[in-house]
């Protein structure tokens, strides 16, 4: 039995088997641990430090030494509340619990997390396209060391003998748990660019996903379209960028697909990801999962924030990113899922694209050149007015499209005036009649394209309309304005046939 | 060498005025433990070098006219759970061999600030699993009184070092009753504060929740002395009560005339000998004599503790010793992997209470067991609390005996757990309710050997529960009066 799989496009990820015409949708829910920005660790003093030297950020309470206690870090309770209000979620009072297994990267073989109390529940993360998906958790735990293997594959297994650096034992951590509302690896990505931003927008991480400082666990699982019920889901770990995430879904929805087109069952199970080879592969399954034996945490008391905390946060809150698209989208005129409104918070330029507007710029001009031709980092000498003045030059025909986004490059290295520069560069507008000479002096050079493409069908004729506008602009060294260029020649055209 | 006083509060003064070297009193106590520790075996370690080197430190203070602090040039042993900067910590077990905390537990800090002479670290049942000290990896400690007799447990060598003489104080743990069991059986002064009331941060955990530090004495002016020393909020321990200190001391002599005190009638029947109940009624007509209301009353679920306490102990026990694991401290048994190494270096390394009690443990919390059995205990927990609150309506103070029995003979309970585990079965219900209680040695059994009376208080009610003590010392008959 043969299958093949093709995307549909839209905005869920249907598989179809060919041999039975079956459409399986695809239903992801995303688990994400970040590392909080802290200066200390979540129970200790130790610095919260990446890329320090092994066992040099360790005490006896990071350690788990015998006697030693833990001791609460307000400030990763202040940063994961930020975070949950960011997400919509209530603040509830919540209680520390263990979580027991033996594992040589984790002190005391236990790792403190919480369990059935979380700090914040039930909220919920709107993307760009407007779906929302809806945030079950976000609760505080303790990472725990790494450990590295010297000799034989690299992998624990094998190795002749293994290390451990106790450094990011004990930083802090909160995991976001979120519903199984994602229908498409795009979206996917999409919910972790936007969790990102949020995450930095609120201060509550720096979320570094190469780095390991934000990491991603996908559950996936199909089911046919239009079934309510969900399907068996894997846990796919080991997804180190969002390349990885979006290739293991696909991956791993088509796998599951294949799997139940040929009758077989989907088990339960935790799959590592491999980048290399492109696939999942098994880990643990479900029934040999490890009884974790939570029960409350003894050493710590329940943390219960007061309500004058939690007004505190919500009074600070940073506008965040679907408020600040929503702002844009206002007074752009533009639709709040639009790609450039996107872009401009993403890159953090929705601020001088605001200013720009109200200095009289137009909204989708500026916005088109902040989706194409600035970036988030390179942009501090643009002031908005200069912005609003270069828009307004290029609306007004001075400028075309191209010369307007010359200037533009010159504005973000100088800061300089459009107007000075534009004069500079020697860009004026160009007499009509001297672009309507030039145009009919290359029409008579090519008789034969131009007899294609007055009576060529629509793909040659776009293709022709290439080739005139290129030598057009050549000719007039990228002065002429694009939009002139086209209705020229489209009323030479109407006027040979 | 004569002269060295007896008590803590004592020696203080005597070193504070200068009439008595720290040097003087701690020869002498150094001594007495030359003499006799081969036998009574009270001591893991003795701290000779260190001693000698805080006992000139404190001398060289008074001599600048310095005040060394409460319990100036006073020897006191440290049970071997309580964490030593640079000084072998052991819990009595093997798994810890080799390893010397780096730091010091708080109770340390502050008995060393308040000019204490730490002399050494005494015996235990491993991890403080054991109500006789015959659970050391490092053989048992003898009862001072009669060699032939076990020192109760788990702080049996604390509690045998100051009813032997080689330190007027000691500091114990107690976590179902392992103070004030064995100052009962050696016949001293034991007392287990209100949970939170002494930090537990360097106090190497066998059921968090439970756990308190206490002090052993002679006396009761010397508990109320130490405990105050250790108590007081503690930035180190999220447990601990963020309010003064209590003023003992002070309150000692304030008697009991008016205090209402109520018998626990679920823990003076059944399974307690006759010539122990004896007794306890005898102290309740003393503190009567002094002007107390005596009563009866109920606490139900008392009789329910030691099921409750036998599956929480466990299961926290069960997650605070998995870090002994073979991988950063301690011992290690080599093994091809990981997994196997784990599991070598536990088998070799705990004793067969521990690994009995982990497995128990372990039980209690797995998955489809945890609401029948942990999840049912926290539930009698807090019934306890209860009828604890309505019973403390009515009474200031409750009483029962602190063990059903006096002190038994080596192996008489080791080949059945359970005989064992019901030496607890007056101690257990105040450390699940989180309450203080504490041991007064109140004349001897049938046998000969010591007697302890327990006084319960509601929480924070050291105060109360002192005045009391102070009467009970005072009317208290000798050990070795003859029993009618
Ligand atoms: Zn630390």
């Amino acid at each position: 039995m043969t299958l093949t799989h093709e995307p549909i496009e839209g905005e869920h990820f249907i598989v179809v088997s060919e041999t039975t015409g079956n459409e399986w949708e695809i239903v992801v829910g995303l688990e994400v641990h970040c590392e909080l920005a802290t200066v200390t660790k979540l129970f200790c003093g130790c610095p919260n430090m990446f890329g320090d030297e092994p066992n040099t950020n360790v005490c006896p309470v990071c350690l788990g030494l015998p006697g030693s206690l833990p001791v609460l870090n307000e400030n990763v309770v202040e940063l994961a509340m930020r975070l949950g209000r960011a997400l919509q979620c209530s603040v509830e009072p919540s209680v520390f619990a263990r979580k027991n297994y033996f594992y040589p990267d984790m002190p005391k073989d236990y790792q403190v997390t919480q369990f059935d109390r979380p700090i914040n529940a039930d909220g919920w993360l709107d993307l760009p396209d407007g779906t929302r998906v809806g945030i079950e958790r976000a609760h505080i735990e303790e990472d725990t060391g790494k450990n590295s293997h010297a000799g034989g594959s690299g992998r624990i297994h094998g190795a002749d003998y293994s290390l451990v650096d106790y450094n990011r034992a004990g930083v802090p951590l909160v995991e976001i748990v979120g519903r199984p509302h994602i229908r498409h690896p795009e979206q996917a990505k999409t919910y972790i660019d936007e969790l990102r931003a949020i995450l930095l927008t609120t201060g509550a991480s720096d979320a570094k996903m190469e780095e390991g400082s934000l990491r991603v666990d996908a559950n996936v699982s199909v089911r046919r379209v239009g079934d309510s019920e969900l399907g068996t889901r894997c846990e796919v770990k080991n997804l180190n960028s969002l390349r990885s995430l979006g290739r293991a879904i696909e991956y791993e929805a088509r796998r599951q697909v294949d799997l139940l087109e040929t009758g077989e069952r989907i088990k339960q199970e935790t799959r590592h990801w491999d980048e290399g080879a492109g696939r999942t592969r098994a880990g643990r399954s479900k029934e040999e999962a490890e009884d974790y034996r939570y029960f409350q945490e003894p050493d710590l008391v329940p943390l219960v924030p007061s309500a004058e905390w939690i007004a505190a946060i919500d009074a600070a809150m940073p506008p965040l990113p679907a408020a600040r698209r929503d702002a844009l989208a206002l007074a752009s005129g533009l639709g709040v899922t639009e790609s450039s409104v996107v872009i401009a918070v993403q890159r953090d330029l929705d601020q001088l694209a605001l200013a720009a507007i109200a200095a009289g710029g137009d909204g989708k001009r500026v916005l088109t050149h902040v989706e194409h031709n600035l970036s988030g980092e390179g942009s501090a000498e643009l002031g908005p007015d200069a912005f609003a003045q270069l828009v307004g030059l290029e609306l007004g025909g001075q400028l075309t499209a191209t010369q307007a986004k010359t200037v533009l490059a010159e504005m973000v290295v100088s800061g300089r005036a459009p107007d000075v520069i534009a004069a500079e560069l020697g860009f004026e507008a160009m007499d009509s009649s001297e672009l309507e000479g030039i145009v009919d002096g290359l029409i008579a050079e090519s008789p034969e394209e131009w007899s294609d493409f007055c009576t060529g069908d629509d793909k040659k004729r776009a293709k022709l309309q290439g080739f005139f506008t290129g030598k057009i602009m050549k000719a007039t060294k990228g002065q002429a304005d694009g939009k002139a260029v086209a209705a020229l020649l489209e009323s030479r055209r109407a006027e040979s046939l | 060498m004569s002269a060295i006083p007896s008590t803590a509060i004592e020696i203080a003064a005597a070193v504070r005025s200068g009439s008595l070297s720290a040097r003087e009193v701690l020869d002498d106590h150094l001594a007495r433990i030359d003499a006799r520790d081969g036998e009574i075996n009270a001591f893991n370690l003795v701290m000779v070098d260190e001693a000698r080197a805080a006992a000139a430190a404190v001398d060289a203070q008074v001599a600048a006219g310095e005040d060394p602090g409460p319990l100036a040039g006073v020897p006191l042993a440290l049970k071997d759970n309580l964490c030593t900067h640079g000084i072998p910590t052991t819990c009595s077990s093997r798994i810890l061999e080799g390893w010397r905390p780096p730091y010091d537990a708080t109770v340390v800090k502050r008995v060393n600030a308040a000019g204490a002479i730490s002399i050494g670290k005494t015996n235990l049942d491993e991890f403080a699993m054991g109500s006789s000290t015959e659970n050391s990896a490092f053989g048992p400690t003898r009862n001072p009184r009669d060699t032939s007799r076990v020192p109760g447990g788990s702080s049996g060598g604390s509690a045998a070092a100051v009813a032997a003489g080689f330190a007027p104080i000691s500091l114990g743990s107690d976590t179902g009753g392992s103070i004030r069991q064995p100052a009962a059986l050696c016949g001293v002064v034991g007392v287990k504060p209100t949970y939170g009331l002494v930090s537990r941060y360097g106090l190497i955990a066998f059921a968090s929740s439970l756990d308190q530090i206490g002090p052993f004495s002679t006396t009761v002016a010397d508990s109320a002395l130490l405990l105050e020393t250790i108590s007081g909020y503690d930035g180190r321990d999220s447990t601990s009560i963020n309010a003064p200190s209590p003023s003992l001391i002070e309150s000692l002599g304030e008697g009991v005339d008016g205090l209402r005190i109520g018998f626990v009638t679920e823990l003076m029947g059944e399974g307690i000998a006759p010539d122990v109940a004896a007794r306890v009624r005898q102290a309740a007509d003393a503190l009567a004599a002094a002007g107390a209301q005596i009563g009866e009353v109920s606490v139900p679920a008392a009789a329910y503790g030691l099921s409750a306490y036998y599956l929480i102990a466990p299961a926290e026990a069960s997650s605070n010793l998995a870090r002994y694991d073979g991988v950063r401290y301690g011992m290690r048994v080599d093994a091809p992997t990981t997994a196997e190494m784990n599991a070598a270096t536990r088998t070799a390394g705990f004793g067969d209470e521990v690994k009995r009690r982990i497995m128990l443990g372990t039980y209690a919390l797995s998955a489809g067991y945890y609401d029948a059995y942990y999840g049912k205990a926290l539930k009698v927990r807090t019934l306890i609390v209860r009828d604890f609150e309505r019973a403390y309506a009515d009474f200031d103070l409750l009483i029962t005996p602190t063990s059903p029995t006096t002190a038994f003979k080596f192996g008489d309970k080791t080949a059945d757990p359970l005989s064992m585990y019901l030496n607890d079965i007056c101690t257990i219900p105040t450390n699940l309710a989180g309450h203080p209680a504490m041991s007064v040695p109140f004349g001897g059994g049938a046998d000969g050997m010591p007697v302890g009376v327990q006084l319960l208080a509601p929480a924070l009610g050291e105060a109360t529960m002192f005045r009391a003590a102070a009467i009970l010392e005072s009317a208290a008959p000798a050990i070795d009066e003859v029993w009618s």
